[in-house]
């Protein structure tokens, strides 16, 4: 990288760690969401 | 011919659109990253001035490109949702924001570390850096504000408001570089006329920002599922649809 | 519909001087945020510990941002208390529109908060070291910011009035707002300080004060129209 591979790699790293932590963030937040809504549908069946 | 955006209101409507589109944008975004990353990295000449430094825009600009269309498109949910009260609007401008502020952070992130070796310096108080910056603490006090209503609906409009209040520092990002003597560089594709790149050093960046557009539309998919399922938890089409 | 009989202009001197009347049956509500003013601008040089010369590049930017922050503890009461009794409903109620109330009461606020801060500046300019010279730009300047930053309170103030603990929040949602006024404030005074034109910086605080005069009371009055509801 000409001498500037200490800016370049770390760049192209957390750009790798930010699409991942959206990726993983939006996977949980639908899973927990999918939790929430089936405990809620399971809390009115019993009523 | 606006059914389209009418059949938008519909919750399980989103839903569904949401869940068909994400795998199309992740296949998208897959191939055009990858493309544009390895293209960047190893094929695209060194650039003159900056050596293999330069290489660093391949991330940086269209993360920056994303923190500010995301911001757009928070605000026009927002406006959406207090001008046609649609809810869906409200969901999308809640979805998108946390994906706009860890972009902003990228940005500011990827600029700072190429700012050492070309300016000297990690950080400098100009005026494009600045009003990225400022547009970080606006994500931040827009997804604050929401969760302090009680009444969620009081807290989405009060979110729209503001995020549309804030939509003013979209443009003083932009036009910064026109507008003031900036540090940073100017407009690097977007001139009418030539662009002042080879295509050699151009097509990756293209597509790298074709593909983290895809990405953000795959992740805010993703996120709008999850964000529809919470504000409508009690209705009785999320009992088929949480069972696929 | 009824005919209130009350035009809008009537109206707004009606709500300033009801409010100023209530402002000044409190003095001591008046006189903290201007302390405060004082105290934070007293903070840096004992922080710092410069001499008076040295002191002077950083007044302009210290005068503001102590500025800033006290205008921010008088802001959270704007709507607060007339919300809390129910004052604010009734006014709304009037038939008289929200943003006549907003331009009002902002109207109202600024003239007891950052006037009386234009007007204690001088005395405050004096203990950092800001030369006599650069006065007129200093008022002028600080007259046209604190204004704006009212109205940019004024809209942060309708969107936290029903909050518990909205006055953090208002900081967060204002302060970013500010910070061009800051730049171009502190720039003008600094400028004036130097000997150099500040008339460029001046223009761009006079636009921004007439942009958000223009376009923050109807902010403010969607803010407490969502406060209300």
């Amino acid at each position: 990288m000409g001498g500037y591979a200490r800016f370049v790699w770390p760049c192209f790293g957390f750009a790798c760690t930010v699409l991942a932590w959206n990726l993983w963030s939006a996977r949980r937040y639908h899973a927990a969401a999918r939790q929430r809504a089936g405990r809620a549908l399971a809390m009115s069946d019993e009523n | 011919m606006w059914t389209w955006f009418y059949r938008l209101a519909s919750p399980p409507h989103v839903y569904r659109v949401a869940a068909t589109l994400t795998p199309w944008f992740l296949t998208a975004a897959v191939f055009a990253i990858g493309y544009g990353a390895i293209a960047g990295l190893v094929f695209a000449p060194p650039d003159y001035q900056q050596g293999d430094a330069f290489r660093i825009i391949y991330v940086h600009a269209p993360s920056g490109w994303i923190s500010m269309f995301a911001y757009s498109t928070m605000a026009v949910a927002g406006a959406i949702g207090l001008i046609w009260h649609m809810k869906m609007g409200y969901a999308v401008a809640a979805a998108v924001a946390p994906i706009g502020a860890s972009f902003t952070v990228l940005a500011l992130v990827t600029g700072s570390l190429w700012g050492r070796p070309m300016w000297g310096t990690y950080w400098a108080w100009d005026p494009r850096l600045t009003s990225e910056l400022i547009l970080l603490f606006l994500y931040v006090g827009v997804m604050s504000l929401r969760p302090a209503f009680e009444d969620g609906n009081r807290g989405d409009r009060a979110a729209a408001l503001l995020s549309i209040v804030g939509v003013v520092n979209v443009p003083i990002i932009h036009y910064s570089v026109l507008w003031w003597n900036s540090l940073h560089q100017g407009a690097t594709v977007a001139k009418l006329g030539q662009p002042l790149m080879p295509p050699s050093m151009l097509l990756p960046l293209l597509s790298m920002m074709l593909g983290f557009m895809c990405f953000f539309g795959a992740v805010l998919c993703m996120r709008l599922r999850g964000e529809v399922l919470n504000r409508e938890r009690q209705a009785t089409w999320v009992r088929e649809a949480i069972k696929s | 519909m009824t005919d209130t009989g009350v035009s809008a202009g009537r109206a707004m001197m009606l709500i300033m001087h009801r409010d100023l009347r209530l402002s000044f049956r409190r003095p001591e509500q008046l006189l903290q945020p201007l302390v405060f003013f004082l105290i934070v601008t007293t903070l840096f040089p004992l922080g710092l510990s410069v001499q008076l010369s040295l002191l002077r590049d950083m007044a302009p930017g210290v005068l503001w941002v102590a500025a800033l922050l006290s205008s921010l503890l008088s802001l959270d009461s704007l709507f607060r208390s007339d919300a809390d009794d129910g004052t604010l409903e009734q006014l709304a109620l009037s038939g008289q529109s929200l943003t006549t109330i907003a331009i009002a009461k902002t109207l109202a606020h600024w003239l007891v908060s950052g006037a009386a801060l234009v007007l204690v500046s001088p005395v405050v300019a004096i203990g950092l070291g800001i030369p006599v010279s650069a006065f007129a730009t200093m008022l002028l300047g600080l007259s046209l910011g604190t204004l704006t930053l009212s109205w940019l309170g004024a809209i942060g103030a309708g969107l936290t009035v029903g909050l518990r603990r909205g006055n953090v929040l208002l900081s967060l949602i204002v302060l970013p707002l500010a910070m061009p006024l800051l730049i171009f404030g502190a720039g003008a005074t600094d400028r004036a300080i130097s000997g150099t034109s500040a008339a460029g910086a001046l223009y761009f605080l006079a636009s921004l004060c007439v942009f958000t005069s223009t376009l923050a009371p109807f902010a403010a009055s969607a803010a407490l129209r969502i406060a209300l509801d």
